[in-house]
């Protein structure tokens, strides 16, 4: 099986499988009690938040793990706009966030606040202009941009966009969670939230960074755990392996993000080559290095992610058939692009180039055949 | 709150929009994508070059694809008029 679908989640790295192994035995105990044991638990624990801090571009005390990166996103959204309520209950977001910031967004609005979505351009790319003039309104509460989008790669203009929430004195969480560990983080975040099954790290594990001097109140009972910011007992052996995977990911990644954005270029200038009517989405340039999605014209999402797994390609889509919710995704329906027929191919670290080669060659027939039962020459 | 471009379901209280006529109306009503623009990229050379093909369907997929179908084959989508039962009328102009 060649797995090409590591922004769902990335294979356990290496480093990070031997971590945990060492740490389940070393690091089980409660690391907020005072015996040897306990002392060491907390010495792994706030050694982990020092490695991952300083790689994100954070302060260890800013720092606090959640139990995923959807937790992480839920806490940022909700205890910025809390903490603001005076200042104002207005929530803006970009129209391809992940759907965790546009269900903490909707619970937001349940409790009264209201929320604008900014568009996004045929890139996906959203509308700068229009998201720094909404930040710029009066009562905003908060804002949150992603730094890429999850389903189509591109690059967010996070920079810019927090300049423009600096300028106007409003908090920005930023979802980090498809370029953790791959790229750095932009500058400028008042919130970071991400996700260590993403970078190679163990399931179960998030990170919440709130920027000192940014006002933020958990929505949660009050718990002393993380630095008051999250609720319940910390995994420290899984904190320990989010780390080792990280440490490990951030000195990798020239080399290896070099090797996989070229095979990224390849698919997406082979895919049409070999493949009539399709449509390669997103940014080609300002894009995540080990992402590309395209669409295929009269093709059945699933139909076609039946054949792949056949054929022993493991990836997913974008299209409404795939989805519990018999809706496309709203990435694509934002971006305004062919929502039928969709494959988001990402590569996993070390992906042999014989996997994308073999793909390469395989999908040409597939479609073919796809299109065939369905009528179409 | 996931962001949408429109509601499939028209509100209760809005007036029956007015939608112009067409040269070929197709029938997709139920159909799921990409059935409906199958059904359109089969039809679309039985309208003369700068005549309107209706699509009828509900599918919420066929909204946002019907008109991404005419940006990469170059046709024009003219406008997507809601229904009164639910769905929308996509109105597309051939080109060439």
């Amino acid at each position: 099986m060649a797995y090409l679908d590591a922004a769902s989640t990335e294979p356990l790295h290496p480093a990070a499988r031997e971590a945990l192994l060492a740490a389940l035995d070393v690091g089980w105990a409660d690391p907020a009690r005072l015996y040897g044991s306990a002392r060491r638990a907390r010495l792994l624990l706030d050694q982990a938040r020092a490695e991952i801090a300083e790689v994100l571009g954070a302060r260890p005390d800013e720092l606090s793990f959640t139990t995923s990166g959807t937790q992480a996103v839920h806490l940022g959204v909700l205890g910025v706009s809390q903490a603001r309520r005076r200042a104002g209950r207005h929530l803006v977001v970009s129209a391809v966030e992940h759907s965790s910031v546009l269900h903490a967004a909707g619970v937001h609005e349940g409790a009264g606040g209201s929320v604008q979505t900014i568009g996004v351009a045929l890139s996906g790319r959203v509308d700068l202009p229009a998201f720094a003039e909404a930040v710029a309104a009066e009562g905003v509460a908060a804002a949150a941009l992603q730094t890429a989008n999850h389903e189509v790669g591109t690059l967010q203009p996070v920079a810019e966009a927090a300049e423009a929430c600096r300028a106007a004195g409003v908090p920005l969480v930023v979802d980090a969670a498809q370029s953790a560990g791959r790229l750095p983080i932009p500058p400028g975040w008042s919130v970071l939230a991400a996700s260590a099954h993403k970078w190679g790290g163990p399931a179960g594990v998030g990170v919440l960074a709130v920027r000192k001097g940014t006002r933020w109140r958990s929505p949660y009972p009050e718990d002393e755990r993380e630095l008051r910011r999250v609720p319940g007992y910390e995994n420290v052996p899984a904190v320990v392996a989010a780390a080792a995977a990280l440490r490990a990911r951030a000195a990798e990644s020239a080399a290896e993000n070099a090797r996989l954005s070229a095979l990224v270029d390849r698919i997406r200038a082979e895919v049409p080559r070999r493949v009539p009517d399709v449509e390669v989405i997103g940014d080609p340039v300002d894009r995540l290095p080990h992402l590309v999605t395209f669409s295929c014209l009269y093709v059945d999402g699933e139909a076609l992610l039946t054949e792949l797994d056949k054929a022993g390609f493991a990836v997913s889509s974008g299209s409404s058939c795939t989805a519990s919710t018999l809706r496309p995704s709203h990435v694509l329906e934002a971006m305004g692009v062919l929502t039928h027929g969709n494959v988001r191919v990402s590569l996993p670290r070390g992906i042999p180039e014989d996997d994308v080669d073999r793909f390469l060659t395989v999908l040409p027939d597939i479609v073919r055949r796809v299109r065939q039962r369905l009528g179409v020459q | 709150m996931i962001w949408r471009k429109k509601s499939p379901e028209p509100p209760a209280e809005a007036p029956a929009p007015v939608v112009p006529p067409a040269a070929l109306t197709i029938d997709a009503l139920g159909r799921k994508c990409p059935i409906p623009i199958i059904m359109l990229a089969e039809r679309v050379g039985e309208v003369p070059v700068g005549a309107v093909i209706s699509v009828l369907a509900d599918d919420p997929a066929a909204f946002t694809d019907i008109p991404a179908w005419c940006r990469l084959k170059s046709h024009q989508h003219v406008e997507s008029y809601e229904l009164p039962r639910g769905g929308w009328s996509i109105h597309v102009r051939r080109q060439y």
